[in-house]
């Protein structure tokens, strides 16, 4: 049974800050099937398309019949624990400094053996589930988890290393004026957040919601404007050392594309408040992220984004938006290589129109600010790194994966 | 599909056995311990380098070089040539080779050698990139090494035949006690039941005692014809049968066994000769666990039974089961692929009566074998030789 975790201490600045180190990083190319099943919190396995068997690890041929039809699928979860075994002195750095460090090995009921990282809870003999996780080096990792539910399950010290849990973590909401912006605070402080650092800009006017805000107990209103770069370095001077999640909630939608368009200036404005935008969030709260990266229980840990879906294939109607919103997302990746030395993880929820006054012309279904911030909430937890919220994104997603020209066409209406 | 009948070894002889002694760590390169060891080779054997016509090598830090870089560097003009990357089972794969080169007129003697060097980092960069599926698959959890993934089958093992701690230590007393009677073994302190049982754990059930120290060295022997060895007044013995054996019980969860099991029948039948008749056992003990494992897999008892076998057995060299004379890879120390060579080398000192303070006293029969490569969960590469003294 897993002790739950305490609140963090305030910080000795005398003790040693504890350095981010990075477990072991390469892999194959095929073994980045996992990768994506991981990044998406699915769990996948390859299976033979001549024979039906099950492989692990990845493999170019499949070892009962020879085949090359290996094809990533998505697979049954459960499977037995054989055996474990404790590592008390690993060669690596990272797992040295956090050993004893649990192992053991899993026969899937699908057929393959995987060795796994184990969730305390875990017994020999008895059944496991199994999820791939991104690990503090990006790159995937089979977790094998009891069959039920345990006391303190997400405390455990393995798990908490595969995921960003806001539980005594202080978050940064980067615009508390968005009813999205709003509805993450909430679910942040909800699911355990110590501190949420709300952004206004120009606080001192007021701004529906506020009341939500203000005078609540671990949420503070900062001053923040993030299109201004000095408002980002000022706040980030006074609060960048304890920022362990960031959740970006840029918002700046507006309708129309190229052509019905005058000039530049709209473009610009949407270039300012979220490519800009996020560049100077970047620059301002990134690179003490990554330093902290290892600091303890409310280490900084993720670094969140909320893209429309339409950064994946642009959606004429809102043009120019949808390729702000592509830039965003190409910046993410550069961010993501960035920050991954300290082990943040950086995760996009990709969503459809969203249930507010900037696509009040657009038809139902609409994805509820909730709705995002729950989602939010659920990938930290998990440790995801790409999510799709609501209907839209999802048949986005789906379309895409299926013919981009079709999903190109058909948004062109 | 059955197996054809193999020819026997008739007229094939192992020669001139050399153990370059070990140190811990080693500023020279595997290269360099490779050269020291067929510079003895050339001088035990009072032959020229020229006269080697074969060449065999193993080794894990020899870089970006394969044996036919080692030709150039040591001068050598050789008609047959291989390098085996088989870890624990180098020595009997490589024997298995060769002779059947010099039995061809392929080559008239082949030199096999392995060395390997031990810098400070050697150990860490070699488990670091041993396989795809340990770079894939194993490593990123825990970076444990061999320790982790030999721990997940002793563990299994353990408990499924009842097997105690206490079983698995005689093992390594056993060889420790050996390990004080050869000069070049790097443990030098005595070792107790207690002392094992009290060692710390490095990966449960793993413990210290239960780990070999990597270290720097390098072993060889030759393989020649019967004809060739006497025209050079070389003692040397005669090589009576061989198994070698790759990813074997695939369909096994979980490693209880090792390949030796399948082919135990062919390598007593080859040879004539049965568990009982051997004067002297040296097995690839990279765990003691996995040597009780060869004791079952190797017929000198049934499986399950081989605690009960430790139990009853003096595993010493004046006991009544000699095991691992020189004190084995556990006491002796394990110079990477030099480790596989290591139990072949002293078994044939052992039956050519040259062995001096480990000798077992008319020593005429050996059993060497060999384990390696785990490459995911399990050793995938078994291999074992029989061979007899001029005395039998």
């Amino acid at each position: 049974m897993i002790e739950p975790i305490k609140p963090p201490r305030r910080k000795n600045p005398l003790l040693r800050t504890r350095l981010p180190a990075s477990p072991p990083r390469p892999r194959s190319r095929t073994s980045h099937g996992f990768t994506r099943a991981a990044a998406e919190g699915r769990f996948m396995l390859q299976r033979c398309e001549a024979c039906g068997a099950f492989a692990y690890p990845a493999r170019e041929a499949c070892p009962s019949c020879l085949s090359s039809g290996l094809t990533f699928v998505d697979a049954p979860r459960r499977g037995m624990l054989l055996s474990e075994a404790t590592a008390r002195v690993p060669s690596d750095v990272y797992f040295r400094e956090r050993a004893p460090w649990r192992i053991g090995l899993v026969r899937m009921d699908c057929g393959p053996t995987i060795v796994a990282h184990l969730h305390a809870d875990c017994v020999e003999g008895a059944p496991v589930r199994m999820s791939l996780q991104l690990d503090k080096s990006g790159q995937a990792v089979a977790f094998a988890h009891p069959e039920g539910e345990t006391p303190n399950m997400a405390d455990d010290k393995q798990w908490r290393e595969m995921t960003a849990d806001p539980k005594f973590r202080r978050v940064l909401v980067t615009n508390g004026r968005s009813v999205i912006g709003q509805e993450a605070v909430a679910a942040l402080k909800a699911a355990g957040a110590r501190t949420v650092f709300v952004g206004v800009a120009e606080p001192w006017r007021p701004f529906a919601g506020e009341k939500l805000l203000r005078g609540q107990d671990g949420i503070e209103i900062v001053t923040l404007d993030a299109a201004d770069e000095k408002s980002a370095a000022d706040l980030a001077a006074d609060i960048g050392g304890k920022v362990d999640i960031l959740v970006n909630t840029t918002e700046y939608v507006r309708p129309g594309g190229l052509l019905d368009r005058r000039g530049t200036s709209i473009a610009r404005d949407e270039i300012d408040q979220a490519y800009l935008g996020f560049i100077n969030l970047a620059q301002a709260f990134g690179l003490a992220m990554r330093m902290r990266g290892a600091d303890g229980i409310n280490n900084s840990a993720a670094w969140v984004n909320i893209l429309s879906v339409y950064a994946l294939s642009n959606w004429p109607a809102f043009g120019a938006y949808s390729a702000s919103q592509a830039a965003c997302l190409s910046l993410s990746h550069c961010l993501r290589a960035e920050l991954r030395p300290g082990g943040v993880r950086v995760m996009n929820l990709f969503t459809g129109p969203v249930d507010t006054e900037w696509f009040q012309t657009v038809p139902p279904p609409k994805v509820a600010p909730r709705a995002i911030a729950q989602a939010i909430v659920s990938g930290l937890k998990g440790g995801l790194e790409e999510m799709y919220v609501g209907d839209v994104a999802e048949e986005i997603r789906q379309r895409l994966a299926a013919n981009p020209k079709a999903l190109e066409r058909e948004l062109d209406r | 599909m059955t197996n054809s009948l193999r020819t026997p070894y008739d007229g094939v002889v192992i020669a001139a056995p050399v153990t370059i002694p070990y140190v811990r760590y080693s500023i020279e390169s595997a290269q360099w311990w490779i050269g020291r060891a067929l510079s003895a080779l050339v001088a035990q054997a009072g032959i020229k380098a020229s006269d080697i016509d074969g060449l065999c090598v193993s080794s894990f830090t020899m870089g970006t070089d394969s044996g036919i870089g080692l030709t150039q560097h040591f001068g050598l003009c050789v008609r047959w040539l291989d390098t085996i990357p088989l870890g624990g089972a180098s020595a009997v794969a490589g024997l298995r080779k060769a002779a059947r080169a010099v039995q061809a007129h392929d080559a008239d003697i082949v030199a096999c050698v392995a060395g390997d060097t031990n810098h400070v980092d050697s150990f860490r960069l070699t488990l670091e990139n041993f396989s795809r599926f340990n770079q894939d698959a194993v490593y990123p959890y825990g970076a444990g090494g061999a320790n982790a993934s030999f721990a997940l089958i002793a563990r299994n093992y353990m408990r499924t035949f009842g097997v105690t701690r206490e079983d698995v230590g005689r093992i390594a007393v056993a060889q420790r006690a050996n390990a004080l009677r050869n000069p070049h073994a790097l443990m030098k302190a005595p070792l107790t039941l207690e002392q094992y049982l009290a060692a710390r754990p490095i990966s449960d059930p793993i413990h210290l005692f239960d780990c070999v120290m990597p270290c720097a060295g390098a072993e060889a022997f030759l393989v020649m014809r019967e004809d060739t060895a006497a025209s050079l007044g070389l003692p040397a013995a005669r090589l009576l049968s061989t198994i070698e054996r790759h990813n074997a019980f695939a369909d096994d969860p979980m490693q209880v066994r090792g390949g030796w099991a399948m082919d135990i029948g062919e390598l007593y039948a080859m040879a004539g000769v049965k568990p009982d008749d051997l004067d002297v056992v040296q097995t690839y003990d990279d765990y003691p666990v996995i040597t009780m494992m060869q004791f079952e897999d190797l017929g000198f008892c049934k499986k399950g039974e081989g605690a009960e076998f430790v139990r009853q057995h003096d595993l010493t060299i004046d006991g009544d089961f000699p095991h691992n004379t020189s004190g084995g890879q556990l006491s002796a120390g394990q110079a990477g692929a030099a480790g596989a060579y290591l139990g072949l080398v002293e078994g044939l000192r052992q039956v050519l009566g040259t062995a001096g303070p480990t000798q077992v006293r008319n020593a005429s029969l050996a059993l060497a074998s060999g384990f390696g490569m785990i490459n995911y969960d399990r050793g995938l590469a078994s291999g074992a030789a029989i061979f007899a003294g001029p005395s039998r």
